[in-house]
């Protein structure tokens, strides 16, 4: 058996320098992204945060940083219901594909039964589908967030 | 034919600005899967039992199969067996089933490759590989109206797998 991660592949017809900016913009991520907020400066060991709708929903802290080929950050989701999960891992590999960039995303080091697998397998599929759509053609997609059927998500 | 003996080994969901007929439309057209899908044309004859053929721009057959269930536009199954000498035999039938779902006003389409039998990671990486980057390509032709160009290869940990199982590889 695999162990439990999330692997999620897409290829955007982008520079990595975009692609860079906007997995680490808050400006962007808040078009492709339900209007949440990536904030952190970017740099090793500095602090990692969500923020949606006015409230820090997600914590970490910068695993690696090497713009514009990787990023790689642990993440922690501050609600009750996630309170007793360690910390899992996030990381953002870029590479040159012809005139496209390969992004490959993988999240991991989660608990075996982990609930919060369940919920982010089906969130990042949509976030990455917007967020190549914004890049491709300017306009991020309008997924409904119940639409994912994620528990306590509305 | 039973495909309740099937288990779900690659799953891939992709979100795309469309409509679930136009999504159907890529799936099951040569005309828009020559663009999408490395110059290869998909033909099915989309009634249950009819033939499903993904065929190579020389025109040779790369995989056959038959249509196993048939809902437009929401839903096809199909039998999906790549052509390579005793590939069938040693790993049995490929299933790849294709859902395609409103999400507000974008689609959701989510790919199943299926199998009746585990199979191993370093076989499974040929469909972890070429999945995204066909369902890549089918979004932004869709969304943009080209398709990205992506060079795709079997990967190598693959073809020494099917090699050692005694399967023909190109």
């Amino acid at each position: 058996m695999r162990k439990p991660e999330f692997v999620y592949v897409t290829y955007i017809e982008t520079t990595p320098e975009k692609l860079w900016e906007a997995l680490t913009s808050s400006e962007f991520s808040r078009r492709y992204w339900w209007g949440t907020k990536v904030l952190s400066n970017w740099t090793v060991g500095s602090p990692f945060a969500l923020e949606w709708r006015g409230k820090v929903t997600d914590t970490g802290v910068i695993a690696e940083a090497d713009p514009p080929r990787r990023l790689s950050y642990t993440w922690s989701n501050a609600s009750e219901e996630f309170r007793n999960e360690r910390p899992s891992r996030v990381t953002f590999v870029l590479e040159p594909y012809g005139k496209l960039v390969k992004l490959t995303l993988t999240h991991e080091d989660f608990e075996p039964g982990s609930k919060m697998l369940e919920g982010i397998s089906k969130g990042w599929p949509a976030i990455m589908s917007s967020l190549k759509s914004m890049l491709e053609s300017g306009q991020a997609l309008d997924v409904p967030l119940a639409s994912l059927k994620i528990e306590g998500v509305e | 034919m039973d495909i309740s003996q099937f288990n779900p080994a690659i799953v891939y969901t992709i979100y795309i600005a469309s409509t679930p007929e136009k999504v159907w439309q890529a799936l099951t057209g040569a005309e828009f899967s020559r663009k999408y899908f490395s110059g290869n044309a998909v033909e099915v004859d989309l009634k249950i039992g009819g033939p499903f053929v993904v065929r190579q721009p020389d025109g040779s057959v790369h995989i056959s199969g038959e249509v196993i269930e048939c809902d437009p536009p929401r839903r096809l199954t199909v039998t999906f067996n790549v052509n390579w000498p005793a590939l069938i035999e040693k790993l049995g039938p490929t299933l790849v089933t294709y859902e395609i779902e409103p999400a507000g006003d974008v689609v959701k389409l989510t790919l199943i490759q299926s199998h009746d039998r585990p199979i191993s990671d370093d076989i499974l990486s040929g469909g972890r590989s070429g999945w995204p980057a066909i369902l890549s390509s089918l979004k932004s032709l869709l969304e943009t109206g080209e398709a990205l160009i992506i060079k795709m290869a079997p990967p190598q940990r693959m073809l020494e797998a099917l090699k050692k199982m005694g399967i023909g590889t190109p």
